[in-house]
């Protein structure tokens, strides 16, 4: 039997399958549900110090391979949302918060109040390529992406685990420039900025024109990325973008990375995807010889 | 996968002065009860019930809000986009069914009476409205089935609500099927009055939803999801809810009273 166990700067996980944040994570109700479906972990919508409505219709455009969104950020406020941890955490989920803001004193703000929910890290969505004017177009900037790790990382006691952007030159020296800010882990990659346009109305098919890219489509654009940012830093790297099945994981985890999101493929496969790629994964390592995750963690590396 | 399709709008019916039926050929399926979401350009995607199944399809609205309002202004020609059918459909179980449907609510069950009335069943109708005017399809109840009118002001019918005129209809006679749609109180107080007299009861309900392919979370009901584990449920799964009939969620994902 291969120990499908993994560990995320002292975040213990019983699989390496987590709930990518924006995925049935508004609500404490579905959190629970994802993870008692098998998720390792659930990370939540992301969070910000007030409520929002995100933008109109149409936010999301199924594509061949993969999914357009422009959400928005929709989110009832952290001091609302405190109910939605609690009860996922009645659920037994173990619950990671994502947040932002429009500054780093504001993303600090909400990360301190967040952590009080007893949330086992903080995820930083540092890169959220279709919301205007908030923090998440920092991810721009290596400096500031430093920079607000660290003003995060003085008022929490949990782990800090920034989300990276790929809509960059070179992502590895933003994960560097967040390892210096004291980061604990690194999430690569989020969604790439994208356009859809419906030909029949001349016009963008998103409300908010410009949206997120998911799914298969950028695959192997997240697996170059954990592999750029693993030969760089030392801290653990979570892989995110187009996992739809365990060889995909063990993409991600051979690249280097500890642990694996998941979201577009509950589209194809239903909740049930984190169960069955926990078990694909299992048997993958199995025939490759590995009796553990961390066995296999960045060897193709080598 | 599903994917969005851009038809023109081939007939537009006004049904009562605040509710109107767009007919057009999409190639979809759609069974009773299911829902479409539907693109209004430069307004809004909204979910909207399938009152037509046949080959030309239809849809039947409420003028609510700047997204139906700016749709009551389209005219033949216009076009929409169209994506689905999505959701369950009701079960069509049972050789006598009531169907109570309070105001738009209609347009969700149509389908389901006259399919129930195909397949042989009894059905019968209960319909509320604030006014006579603001009855919806009663005709096409009517020819499937025997039809009992409820409105607000007495203008027509019984004088009151409609679960007090199914709850009249319930002494009358027994029924193997209740289905509902309408205002959520209005379904709330059916559905007790089914689970009370041990008849089975489908509900379907409505939610603010963006994706309407379960993965936004924006239509959460308790930890289940309005677009695809509803938008019909039954009296069993409503009877342990602690959101049905009190709580909502806003556009934020607040919860705030329904």
């Amino acid at each position: 039997m291969v120990d499908l166990r993994t560990e995320i700067a002292g975040v213990a996980l019983r699989n390496p399958t987590m709930l990518a944040s924006g995925f049935l994570d508004e609500t404490g109700g579905s959190m629970g549900r994802v993870y008692q479906a098998g998720a390792g972990a659930v990370v939540t919508k992301s969070v910000g110090p007030q409520p929002r409505e995100g933008y109109p219709n149409p936010t999301i455009v199924e594509l061949d391979a993969g999914l357009l969104n422009a959400v928005g950020l929709p989110n009832p406020g952290v001091i609302e949302y405190e109910h939605e941890v609690k009860r996922a955490h009645a659920a037994g989920a173990v619950v990671i918060g994502s947040v932002f803001g429009k500054d780093a004193e504001e993303y600090a703000a909400v990360a301190a109040k967040m952590s009080t929910y007893g949330v086992k890290a903080i995820e930083l969505n540092l890169s959220c390529p279709h919301a205007k004017g908030l923090g998440t177009e920092i991810a721009q900037d290596a400096s500031a992406v430093r920079d607000f790790t660290r003003t995060v990382k003085d008022v929490v006691d949990v782990p800090v685990f920034p989300k990276l952007s790929p809509n960059v030159q070179d992502i590895a020296t933003f994960a560097l420039a967040a390892e210096e800010g004291g980061a604990d882990g690194i999430v690569a990659i989020n969604t790439m900025k994208a356009m859809a346009i419906t030909p029949e109305l001349k016009m963008p098919s998103l409300a908010n024109k410009y949206g997120g890219l998911s799914g298969p489509a950028i695959r192997s654009i997240g697996v170059r990325a954990v592999y750029d940012i693993c030969e760089k830093v030392h801290v653990p790297v979570i892989g995110v973008g187009g996992v739809g099945s365990g060889r995909d994981a063990l993409e991600y985890i051979m690249a280097g990375a500890s642990a694996v999101q998941i979201g577009t493929a509950i589209l194809s496969r239903g909740l049930g995807v984190f169960n069955e790629i926990s078990k694909e994964m299992a048997s993958l390592l199995e025939e490759a010889g590995f009796h553990s995750v961390p066995e296999a963690i960045g060897v193709a590396h080598a | 996968m599903p994917r969005i399709q851009v038809v023109p709008l081939l007939e537009i019916v006004r049904e009562t002065p605040t509710t109107m039926t767009y007919r057009f050929r999409a190639d979809l399926g759609g069974q009773p009860g299911q829902f479409l979401m539907v693109w209004i350009p430069r307004y809004d995607e909204l979910p909207m019930a399938l009152s037509y199944l046949g080959a030309v399809k239809g849809i039947t609205v409420r003028d609510y809000g700047d997204a139906t309002h700016a749709l009551a202004a389209f005219t033949a020609g216009d076009r929409i986009g169209v994506r689905g059918p999505y959701g369950n459909a009701f079960r069509l179980e049972g050789q006598s069914v009531l169907a109570v449907g309070g105001g738009s609510g209609m347009a969700s069950m149509i389908a389901a009476i006259e399919a129930f009335s195909q397949q042989g069943a009894r059905v019968v109708t209960a319909a509320g409205a604030k006014n006579a005017e603001e009855l919806l399809f009663v005709e096409r109840a009517n020819a499937a089935g025997e039809v009992h009118i409820a409105t607000d002001d007495g203008s027509r019918g019984f004088h009151g609500f409609v679960p007090a005129l199914a709850d009249k209809l319930f002494a009358r006679e027994s029924f193997q099927q209740v289905i509902t749609c309408g205002p959520e109180k209005m379904m709330y107080a059916v559905v007790g009055l089914a689970r009370k007299r041990g008849v089975p009861i489908q509900a379907s309900l409505e939610r603010y939803m963006k994706c309407g392919i379960g993965i936004c979370d924006a239509c959460s009901l308790d930890d289940k999801l309005v677009c695809v584990d509803g938008s019909i449920f039954t009296g069993e799964q409503l009877a342990g809810s602690e959101d049905f009939g009190h709580f909502r969620r806003d556009k934020s994902g607040r919860r705030i009273p329904a």
